[in-house]
């Protein structure tokens, strides 16, 4: 039993953690594509459409290594977590397969009309099959978070005698207290992946002095949504969810922060420190007093439970993994404020095109918000264990009882090897669209 | 209700293995019948540029199924766990085969990544013949083992295969001697419909052998299908039994052959979209009248002591059902614009067409 757990968890971590990267880009970049095809409306300058259309090359990569990662997501909901399936499909069957019905479709139809119809429908529909193709993607993500929230804050539900649960209010599961906050965040950080790629391109085109018009393009816009969404992602954003986890699963909030004694008087914000679960306490500890407790509910000596409070049973099952990732994201998060805030000054005085020390550390920074929103996912999804529906179905009872771990284990190490083969094609497509550069795109 | 769901899964099911099925059809072709490197690189074409926009059927009717009948899909995807695995990376592979062809211009590389395609269409197709094959036999449900169910009612493994490679034991494996019958139907048809696509979409120069491919396939087609029919009641006593309960599901069976019938004609046809169409015609009689057989059965039990999974015991509750109604109708209104103004823009010949690849 131990065995088949921590394989049928350690296959579903990995293969949506690669998943993750491909969704995380293309949300954010459909918007930043129909800004540029937005802005090529408003001023007829032929560059913002290169623009546009090259990163619906890159888009276009990308979603294609989204349909196909996220087949066998879909898929594992049955193979290896039948039992969950069975006991709440009723529930969640709803958001997933309204996001196969509604956003899904309209991604891809549109996605075939963005890349193909550019001459056949003139630029004002052209425009119109971006902003569907953004408007799928959003939707995308509404509907899987949607999914996600119920399962760490079930509403609307009813349990039946044999274990089931069914759906007693649908409205309830899109007005999930939840499901905002949890949605704009994520979409935010989506945003700040997106930005970071369209600048680091930007960046490498001044490196090498090729495309420098288009460089010069990408950097400012890549900078520019890259500092705003950067501060959204922290305020208000990340506040929120934070709140929410302190609000409704107490337990999670102690060992993301950190927290291992209740203090009754106002609790410390850590910075560093590593936690020592022999001792229970945390080694090599910085922090600052009492911030924690306004940051939570603006009160400096407000009390914050500690993780003391709680049995064995009803704390996460993998306290320093999810106090890494958490600390992980949010540092990450404070650094992107910092370099983008330093980008956006040099921008500003017109500096920044030919400040080398500042263009390689944005083409460097390329995959650090993938590490940012992948552990950010990670703390949700640690936070919500041992439990598959927080609080009421524990993660043991979710696999399926017929597939034995060897089977699991198999499954598992084929995936790793099919997913080091895209992993590696994606890089070399990705490679080529960009060394090829926007120019090409011209007719 | 639960045969208004029923319908609904049956029908996203159906146009999943009308539109994939073309582009998996298209890759058995290549694998076969494709010579010259321009025949190759219109072929991959004629599937390349709509598998995905294809694909999304599957994710679609698989939301549906876990939607409305979770018990059936925690069953079955669990008990067909490894063929379903397999099936999965075969998935992967056929695109990565499309996608990567055309990246580098050399002939080792091509000829690479056009056999991943034409294989991986081939087996797919194989193993979602197989499947159906699966779902018709009935499995042990329960995973009874001397007259005791091991698990709970609904759920079962199965190997792959076992020695005796025969349906009628009460331990079949996924693939046996019946299921590969129907397997080899699934790739012929698809053959012939990937064939009818070809020749619809390209003015590829084996356009004229294809015709009389898919022409000696159809006799192939029909002689498998008088067998398979003939060896029907060794894994159903009354294969009939619905027919005469049900006579309009007469017309499923009739769909097929006239399908099968019509694609006999397939070098006198002026338009070619007729063959299109008849193909067709045979994947949706085929898999209709497959569940005709079985209805109410999602997935017959092959033990006296756990009953079958029907469309009642399996589904979710009657009022999660009936709030799905309303947003799956708009969602197939939805779907169906978008599908017509997709094929608009994609009409007409592919190899006279730039598309920018």
């Amino acid at each position: 039993m131990e065995d088949m757990i921590f394989y049928d968890r350690l296959q579903f971590a990995f293969t949506i953690t690669f998943h993750y990267i491909f969704p995380q880009l293309t949300m954010g970049l459909s918007l930043i594509i129909i800004l540029f095809k937005g802005y090529y409306l408003k001023s007829n300058k032929e560059i913002y459409n290169d623009a546009a259309k090259f990163f619906m090359k890159i888009f276009a990569i990308n979603f294609t290594m989204g349909v196909i990662t996220g087949i066998p997501m879909e898929f594992q909901f049955g193979t290896n977590w039948a039992k969950f399936s069975e006991l709440t499909g009723g529930i969640i069957g709803q958001t997933l397969a309204m996001e196969g019905t509604f956003s899904f479709f309209l991604e891809s139809s549109f996605l075939a009309l963005f890349i193909f119809g550019e001459k056949l429908m003139g630029q004002k529909l052209h425009f119109l099959t971006g902003f569907f193709v953004f408007l799928g993607s959003w939707a995308s993500g509404y509907l899987i978070l949607a999914t996600n929230a119920w399962m760490q804050h079930p509403v609307g539900y009813e349990v039946l005698e044999n274990g089931k649960f069914v759906l007693t209010h649908f409205s309830q599961l899109f007005s999930n207290p939840w499901l905002l906050p949890a949605f704009l965040h994520n979409q935010m950080a989506s945003l700040v992946t997106s930005s970071f790629v369209v600048a680091s391109i930007g960046a490498f085109y001044l490196l090498i002095k090729k495309h420098q018009e288009h460089g010069k393009l990408f950097l400012k816009t890549g900078v520019i949504i890259g500092l705003i969404s950067s501060l959204l992602v922290a305020f208000p954003t990340g506040d929120l969810n934070a709140k929410n986890v302190a609000k409704y699963q107490p337990a999670s909030f102690a060992a993301m922060e950190g927290i291992f004694e209740t203090e009754e008087a106002g609790a410390e914000i850590v910075l560093i420190g590593q936690p020592n679960m022999v001792e229970k306490k945390l080694d090599n500890k910085i922090a600052v007093p009492n911030i924690l407790s306004f940051l939570t509910y603006q009160e400096w000596d407000k009390q914050i439970i500690g993780m003391d409070h709680f049995t064995k049973d009803e704390l996460p099952d993998n306290i320093p993994a999810l106090y890494y990732s958490y600390h992980i994201m949010v540092g990450l998060g404070t650094i992107f404020i910092g370099i983008m805030g330093i980008s956006m000054l040099f921008l500003y005085r017109k500096k920044l095109y030919n400040f080398k020390p500042l263009l390689w550390t944005i083409l460097f920074l390329v995959p650090f918000p993938f590490i940012a929103n992948i552990t950010g996912w990670y703390t949700a999804e640690l936070g919500r264990q041992p439990y598959l529906v927080y609080g009421l179905l524990k993660t043991v009872d979710g696999v399926s009882p017929t597939v034995s771990s060897g089977n699991t284990l198999f499954t598992l190490l084929g995936f790793v090897a099919l997913y080091m083969l895209l992993g590696l094609l994606f890089l070399v497509l990705v490679g080529k669209t960009i060394y090829h550069g926007p120019q090409h795109e011209k007719h | 209700m639960e045969i208004f769901w029923f319908i609904i899964v049956a029908l996203v099911l159906t146009i999943f293995f009308i539109l994939d099925g073309y582009d998996f059809g298209t890759g058995i072709i290549h694998l076969f019948f494709a010579k010259t490197e321009k025949d190759k690189e219109v072929i991959s074409k004629a599937a390349g540029l709509f598998w995905d926009s294809n694909e999304v059927w599957l994710v679609a009717a698989g939301g549906l199924l876990f939607m409305a009948f979770p018990t059936l899909y925690a069953s079955a995807f669990s008990g067909f766990y490894l063929p379903l695995i397999i099936v999965l990376w075969l998935i992967i592979f056929r695109a990565i085969g499309l996608e990567l062809r055309s990246q580098i211009d050399h002939p080792v590389w091509k000829t690479i990544w056009d056999k991943s395609f034409g294989v991986s269409s081939l087996l797919l197709t194989l193993f979602f013949g197989i499947a159906l094959g699966n779902v018709a036999r009935g499995v042990n449900l329960g995973g009874v083992e001397n007259g005791v169910s091991a698990y709970e009612a609904h759920y079962f493994f199965l190997p792959l295969w076992n020695s005796s490679f025969s349906p009628s034991t009460t331990h079949p494996g996924v693939i046996d001697w019946f299921t590969i019958v129907i397997g080899i139907i699934a790739v012929i048809t698809l053959a012939i419909h990937g064939a009818n696509w070809i020749v619809l979409k390209t003015n590829a120069s084996i356009n004229t052998k294809l015709k009389s491919v898919v022409f000696n396939l159809n006799i192939a087609l029909a002689v498998l299908t008088v067998f398979s029919v003939s060896i029907w009641h060794i894994i159903e006593p009354h294969p009939l039994d619905n027919y005469l309960e049900y006579p309009a599901f007469l017309i499923f069976p009739m769909v097929y052959f006239a399908g099968l019938t019509g694609t006999f004609f397939v070098k006198k046809f002026k338009k070619e979209v007729y063959a299109f169409v008849c193909s067709t015609l045979m994947i949706v009689g085929g898999i209709t009248s497959t569940l005709a057989t079985m209805f109410p059965t999602l997935l017959p039990s092959t033990n006296n002591i756990n009953p079958d999974l029907t469309i009642y015991n399996t589904t979710t509750s009657e009022y999660g059902m009936s709030v799905a109604m309303p947003w799956m109708i708009i969602g197939i209104i939805l779907i169906i614009i978008y599908f017509i103004i997709q094929k608009k823009l994609t009409a007409g010949k592919i190899d006279d067409m730039d598309y920018g690849h």
